[in-house]
This record gives structure tokens, sequence and C-alpha cells, in this order.
């Protein structure tokens, strides 16, 4: 025989190269793996396979000319970072919401959320082999999308949120079509607890299995569902409150085992979470305009550096901008949550089997995009 | 009917067999996952997407037989007849009615048995072969699979064999005659854990097919696909109908042993040809039930890992068959007039 | 050693609970639409590439080829050209070259079109293996259209 394998054969350990092509990383992700047999002694994710330099975009057109590149980077939770963008817009150029825009934007938003972790669910199930449940996920998730495809006009890269507002007004089609939502989903939640949550061979595949310190979370940043499965109560809609989320009344789910069932259970929980946070602002909704009085024409912010972070439905999205009072940024900096929750990957993984770190690589939620900007 | 052509009409039957039922289970199990996931599988070509198969296997035969740098060409193109071959040969033992069956051997039970685990062999030859470190993996963990399986699958055979007295496939069916209560899973009599007999039996002939949740050799999102990584065309449809045709097996076994095999559930018999499809049809029936079953358990769980797949077989089902095993010795002995 | 049965007995219920659902979702009807036999009909917002909306008595564009969309489009794929021509107000439009390709229907140029002369077309059934086949010539398809 010849090729690599012989040589392979008299060293005690060998190289995987996991991706970038691969089921398991939902997208063009490499993670170069030290073996020994089926024990990992070394995992490195490598980046940038998908790098689009979303930033430096950012620093080459106008304000607004941006936005569109918003829903592309993560590309299941867009909305949130339409939020991220604009909020912090606005807060650099002092732009007033109106209290409907915001209210919109908060139930999209939420709505986004869902849609996100349901096809979180389905993938992360379909990570562990069990295929079934991505399609009665998918199935849910499109109901959602028809919701914010007749508000929005997309089904996933949404450009919705405008500098001060938001591109139109939801009607009362959307509203009924949103509350049946939520009643057909709090129904059909009990059957993933039935069919996945409770099912002996996913318990024992996530069960302290993985496991990632509260140290090890905060030593590398982690935010969102990560850092909350890791016992970290932090959540930037209730820490650092924007938007109309402080009128609102929803909990932070906690779980303090840090395995990847309470990283899975905390996305299960928050689905709950925000079909309340929903159900409340669909309730205060006030009437009124979804535009500033005074259009907004021309974007300057003053000179000065701004940050604005939310919380998308991977953890703390964040961005940072500096304007040199131009029409354009000066500097664009986004802070992207699975960027800083990867980065723990290597560290988490030291000894663990393959199946094992191919569990607690799905139970991060990565979006490669997102990763590589 | 002279022996030769006896031999020959059967070679015929079960070859056709094999590669009709390969073909047409993956339609099902098309169908099947369609269903459960609420969508309706394969519909294009012909009625129902009946068709689909023969477009596939068309498909799968007009590709090259590609050899990939490294491999060694040998182990390579023999592996998956090795999967293959033992397959069809164990057909030659199954009673498909009480006198359709190709050679009724006294030990048919240990043929079939000393045949599924050279497909272990085959396995690990083409995973060694591909020069491919995901294959390698699968190879070995198939290997380690099939060892922990085989045990309790034995120790179930065995009590079974110390109730029915015989090897001879066709004596165990023909002891279940009569009314369905008659049939081993229902015979509390004989052996007080009969049903769990046959669960264990089921699920270890689940693991030795390597199907979900026990698909480690496979497990599409770790190891692409496992064993069959570097096959091309055929080689890799050779495999499935090995695949297959193993599922066949472990089902007829199952239905044999535990399900009566061409008994029906009346004790209503005939002779003649009609006999022979009275009996054939019964069996089917029971055996495509239970690869429904097989089918269905794959579409509803994720896949186990490897290493609770090895506590379920030392844990559970080992400790639980042996117990079974003394269970039945003993019953045996003090009740033997049952 | 009660843990194991107990771990043993529930782990065996759940997996035949799981059966039971997926079982049941087995002989319930197909969620899934037919594609291509059957179609969707696309919400009134749902976002196509962009269309030139005609003036209702003459059946022209009613763009005045302001150029507004262009200097608006985050992906410049816009291209306008117009001209002034006589017993008309402002210009004629002469010239609408949308690149699809590059376009992310972020919906910029129809909100900067103070004209009210683009819309979204409902148009999902675009496929081609040609890039050029991407490059609309809008007034040529407003044409078409009537
Ligand atoms: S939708 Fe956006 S990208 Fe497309 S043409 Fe209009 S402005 Fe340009
Ligand atoms: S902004 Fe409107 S009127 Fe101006 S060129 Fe574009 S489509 Fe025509």
């Amino acid at each position: 025989m010849n090729g690599t394998l012989q040589q392979d054969v008299n060293q005690e350990t060998f190289t995987l190269n996991l991706g970038p092509q691969h089921p398991a990383t939902h997208g063009v992700l490499r993670v170069k793996l030290v073996m020994d047999g089926e024990y990992i002694v070394e995992a490195e994710p490598v980046l940038g396979y998908i790098h689009r330099m979303h930033e430096k975009m950012g620093e080459n057109r106008t304000w607004a000319k941006f936005l569109p590149n918003c829903g592309r980077m993560d590309y299941l939770s867009a909305l949130s970072y339409n939020h991220g963008y604009v909020a912090a817009v606005e807060r650099a150029a002092k732009i007033e919401v109106p209290e409907r825009a915001e209210y919109i934007r908060v139930i999209t938003v939420e709505l986004n959320r869902i849609s996100s972790h349901l096809l979180w669910f389905g993938a992360f199930v379909l990570d562990l082999g069990g295929f079934t449940p991505l399609l009665y996920a998918f199935d849910d998730r499109e109901f959602i999308l028809d919701l914010l495809e007749s508000v929005t006009g997309s089904r996933l890269t949404y450009c919705y949120f405008r500098f001060g507002g938001v591109y139109n007004d939801i009607d009362d089609a959307f509203i009924a079509g949103t509350r049946e939502f939520i009643k057909k989903q709090r129904k059909r939640m009990p059957m993933y607890d039935a069919l996945v949550t409770k099912n002996i061979i996913l318990i024992k595949r996530l069960k302290e299995i993985g496991p990632i310190s509260k140290d090890m979370a905060r030593r590398y940043g982690a935010t969102g569902p990560v850092a909350r499965g890791s016992g970290i109560n932090y959540d930037v809609r209730k820490h650092e409150p924007y938007s109309v989320y402080p009128e609102l009344d929803f909990d932070i789910p906690v779980y303090e085992e840090g395995d990847s069932m309470a990283r899975y259970m905390v996305r299960m929980d928050e689905i709950e979470q925000s079909m309340r946070i929903i159900e409340q602002a669909l309730d205060k909704l006030p009437e009124g305009e979804i535009k500033p009085k005074k259009a907004v024409k021309m974007v300057k912010p003053e000179k000065g550096d701004y940050y604005h972070a939310v919380e998308a439905a991977r953890g703390s999205f964040g961005v940072r901008l500096v304007s040199d009072g131009k029409n354009q940024a000066y500097r664009l900096k986004l802070r992207s949550p699975t960027y800083s929750n990867l980065s723990l990957y290597g560290e988490a993984t030291k000894g663990m089997l393959l199946p094992d770190a191919l569990a607690l690589m799905g139970s991060l939620d990565l979006v490669i995009p997102e990763i590589d900007r | 009917m002279p022996e030769w052509l006896r031999v020959i009409l059967f070679i015929i039957f079960v070859l056709s067999f094999a590669g009709l039922n390969a073909a047409y289970l993956v339609w099902c199990e098309r169908k099947g996952a369609g269903h459960i996931q609420r969508r309706i599988g394969p519909k294009e070509v012909g009625p129902f997407g009946l068709l689909q198969p023969l477009a596939d296997g068309a498909k799968l035969m007009s590709k090259q037989l590609f050899l990939p740098k490294g491999v060694d060409p040998i182990l390579f193109m023999v592996a998956p007849l090795m999967v293959m071959v033992p397959a069809i040969m164990s057909f030659c033992v199954i009673p498909f009615s009480e006198t359709f069956v190709a050679r009724e051997i006294n030990l048919g039970l240990l043929m079939i048995f000393a045949f599924a685990s050279v497909n272990v062999l085959g396995l690990l030859l083409g995973s060694w072969g591909s020069a491919n470190k995901y294959a390698l993996i699968a190879g070995a963990r198939c290997v380690s699979q099939n060892v922990a399986y085989e045990i309790p699958m034995l120790i179930t055979t065995i009590t079974m064999v110390m109730v029915t007295n015989t090897m001879n496939l066709n004596e165990i069916v023909r002891s279940q005659a009569g009314w369905f209560i008659h049939w081993h899973i229902f015979r509390l009599d004989m052996s007080l854990l009969m049903p769990v007999s046959f669960l264990i039996f089921f699920v270890c002939s689940l693991a030795e097919t390597n199907r979900a949740p026990f698909d480690m050799a496979e497990a599409e999102s770790e190891l692409i696909a496992g064993a069959y990584t570097e096959y091309p065309g055929m080689g890799f449809g050779v495999f499935f109908m090995g695949e297959y045709a193993n599922i066949v097996i472990g089902c007829a076994l199952t239905a044999i042993l535990f399900l009566g095999g061409w008994q029906a559930p009346i004790p209503l018999n005939f002779g003649g040809f009609l006999g022979v499809l009275w009996g054939m049809s019964w069996f089917f029936l029971k055996l495509y039930a239970l690869i429904f079953t097989v089918i269905w358990i794959r579409w509803t769980y994720p896949r186990t890992q490897f290493y609770e797949l090895l506590n379920l077989s030392w844990k559970v089902l080992i400790p639980i068959s042996l117990f079974n095993l003394i269970l039945t010795a003993l019953q045996i002995k003090i009740f033997p007039w049952l | 050693m009660s843990g194991y049965f107990k771990e043993l007995i529930s782990g065996t219920k759940s997996l035949f609970i799981g059966l039971g659902i997926t079982g049941k979702y087995f002989f319930e009807p197909v969620v899934t639409l037919q594609y291509p036999h059957e179609h969707l009909e696309m919400t009134p917002r749902y976002r196509g590439h962009i269309e030139l909306i005609p003036n209702e008595e003459t059946g022209e564009p009613k763009c005045i080829a302001c150029g507004m969309c262009q200097k608006g489009c985050p992906s410049g794929c816009i291209e306008v050209k117009g001209e002034k021509r006589e017993g008309v107000k402002g210009k004629v439009v002469t010239k609408y070259i949308l690149n699809f390709t590059t376009c992310s229907l972020c919906g910029q140029c129809v909100e900067s079109c103070k004209f009210g002369a683009l819309r979204f077309s409902k148009e999902y059934n675009l496929a081609s293996p040609r890039k050029e086949d991407f490059i609309f010539d809008l007034i040529e398809k407003l044409k078409e259209k009537s």
C-alpha cells in the first residue's frame, strides 16, 4: 500500500481534516484535528474560507448602503443584525425612533430568533443522526418565514429596518398570523419534547458531554446560549437594555451544567420566552408612525466613537462605529458572537471522542458566514 | 424435480430477489421516510416513483469504476463482494415456505451466523483498502460493534435452540404450528422472558446490519459515508445491496425464530402449490412488517454514540440475555413436561 | 441497581413514545407543495427583481430618468439613461438596465424613487445556466408585458 496512510500508521497520532466541506460543519469551516484513534488530541478551527470583508465594505459605502450587508452575515437571524447596525447608527446620528417602529422591530426580531432556533434544533439533531426532527422544525419555521415575508418581502436575508424606523408597517393579517403561530407552536413544543428531548439516545449523547466551564466561557468571551448554558446570566436584552425590551417581561433561561444538554435546553426555553415577548409586544403595540416625522435623508453622525450591542440568536452582536463626520464610516467593527463561541472549541474538545466533539460543535450553533464576515 | 434444476432455479430466484429487494427496499425506505416527515418521497419517475430504483440503478451502473489514488486495488474490489456473497449464501437455508427452501440443512441456523460474520470482514477490508481516514475509523468501529453484538445475539439464539431442540430452521418453524399463540414470542411457558428475547434479538440484528440507530459504520454526519466513502458507482451499489440483503436475513431470522416463519396465525394449511403460496405470503408479510419497523426506527431516532452502543451491549443486553439463558435452562429442567 | 432498571424502563419507554409520534405522522397528510406542478401565490410585498411601472394612460414608463435609484443602489446594478424630448415634461427614459446578478433585493431603489416609477415584481421562477440572462432590460420587459 502506498500513499499517506502508510506513514500515518506508524505514528501515534494522525491528522484529520474536518472540512472545509463536511456535513457537520454546515458551511465552509475547516477544523484540523490531531487524533489518537478516535480521541481528539488537538482541534484547531481554520477560518477564512468565506471571508467577504463586510467591515471594509462598511467603510467604503454610505451608511444606508451598508444595510443589505447586515442580512448577509448571520443569514439565520438577519433581523438582529439589521437591528444592531441601525441602532448603532441611530445612536451615533441621534435619530429618534417612533415607538411603534421599535415594537415592530422587537416583534420581528423575536420571530426571527425563533426561526433561527428552530432551524438550529433541526440541524443539531441532524448532526446527531436524526433526520426527521429537521423536517418537522422546517415545517414550523416555514410559518414564520411566511409571516416575515408578508411584512419584509424576503424570506431569509432581510433588509427591513431603516434608520429611524422600519421599511413598512405591519398589518392586521400579520398580527393575527403571529398569534396563531404562537398558539400552534405552543402545542408543538411538547411533541419535540417527547420525540427528541426526552429520547434516551439523545440524552445519553448530550448529558455531561462537552462541558464548557464558566471560566472557559468567560475567557473566550462566549455569549448567548453558549454562555447561558454555562451558568453565566448574561443577555444584552436584560443587562444593557435597548429598544423597548425594558418594558417587556421575560426570563433569561440559564443552566449551570455547561454541557451540550444545557445549551440545548437554553435554546429550547428561549423559544418559549421569545413567544412571550412577542405576545406582550403585540398587546402593547402603539398606534403611530413607523418612520420619523422628519425623513432621514443624509446620515452624518458627528465625529466620535460609538458602540451598540444587541442580543442576536447566537449571542451578543456588537457594532462599533468610528465616524469622522462624513457620510460613511471611518471604521466599522462588527463583533460577531459565533467567532468567540467557536474559539473555545480547541480547548473544550481536548481528549474528546470525535462524535462527541461534533455534538459539541453542533451545540455551539455555528453560522460560518458570520464568523468570517 | 432433479436436484440440479432445483439448484439453478433457486440461484436465479435468490439473485433476482436480492437485487430487486434491495432496489425496492430503497424505494420503500424513501417513501417511508417521506411520509414520516410529511412529504411524498419519490414520485416523478413512473407511477408513485416506482421506476426510481431502476433509474438509480442505471445511474450507479453507468458510473466509472474509479480507483482513487492510494487504494489497495484487490481489497478495494473484493470487499463489496464479501458483503454481498455471504448474504446471498444465507438465503440458501431460509425457508420461505414449508417446501420452498433451497437446502434444509440441519445446522442452518449456525450457517447463517457463520456467514453473517464474514460481512464485517468485508466492511473492514473495504475501509482499510480505501486508504481513507474516515473509512478507517468506520471500519474499526464496525468490528468492535459487531463483536459486541454477536454475543447477546448468540446467547439469545442458544436459548431458542434450547427450547426448540434443533438448529434446522424449518423444524423451528414447524414447532410453532397452530394458532398464533404458539409462536415463540408468546410462549411464556417455554421461557418467561420470551418477548424480551425477541427485543434483544431484534436490536442485535439492527446492530449487526449497521442500521440506524447503530449505523456507526456509515454515520453520514460524522464520517461522510464511513466505510463507503471512497466507493464509486457499482462498488457502492453492491455494498448497498449487500446491506439490504443483510437486513432481510436479519428480519427473516427474527420472523422464523419468534414469529412463526411461514406459519399462518390460524391453523389452516394447504398442500401443493397453494400451500407454498400460502406459506410464502405469510412469511413475506411478517418479513416486510419487520423491515418496515427497521425503516421506521431509522427515521425516528438520532444515532447512538459509540461507547453508548458498547455500554448497551455489555451492560444491558448481555446480562439480560445471560439471565434469560439461565432462566430458560431452569425452566426446562424443572418443568420438563412443558 | 434500582437506578439501572429505572433508566432501562424509562429509556425504553421514551423510545416507544418516539416511534408513536413518527408513526402518527406517517398517516397524516403531507404538508409539502409539489413544485413545479403547483405554485404558490407570492405575498403582495414579495420582493422579486424590480420593474418599471407604466403610466396608466400611455403605457410608457413613469420613470423620468432622474437617476436617484442608480445613485442609491448599494450594489451599483442599475444603469439609467434618458433624453429630453419635445412636448414632454422632464426626461424620457431610454435605457434602464438592471444587473440582477448583483442585486441584493434591498429595496433602496424603490424607496428612493420619488416618482413611484419602480416596484418589485413577483417573479421567482428565474433560473438559467447563463449569467447574461440576468441582465434585464426593464423597458424591454415592460413592453413585453403590455
Ligand atoms: S433592490 Fe437594492 S440592490 Fe437591487 S437594484 Fe434596488 S437598490 Fe440595487
Ligand atoms: S428614481 Fe425613479 S424616476 Fe428616477 S430614474 Fe429611478 S426609476 Fe426613474
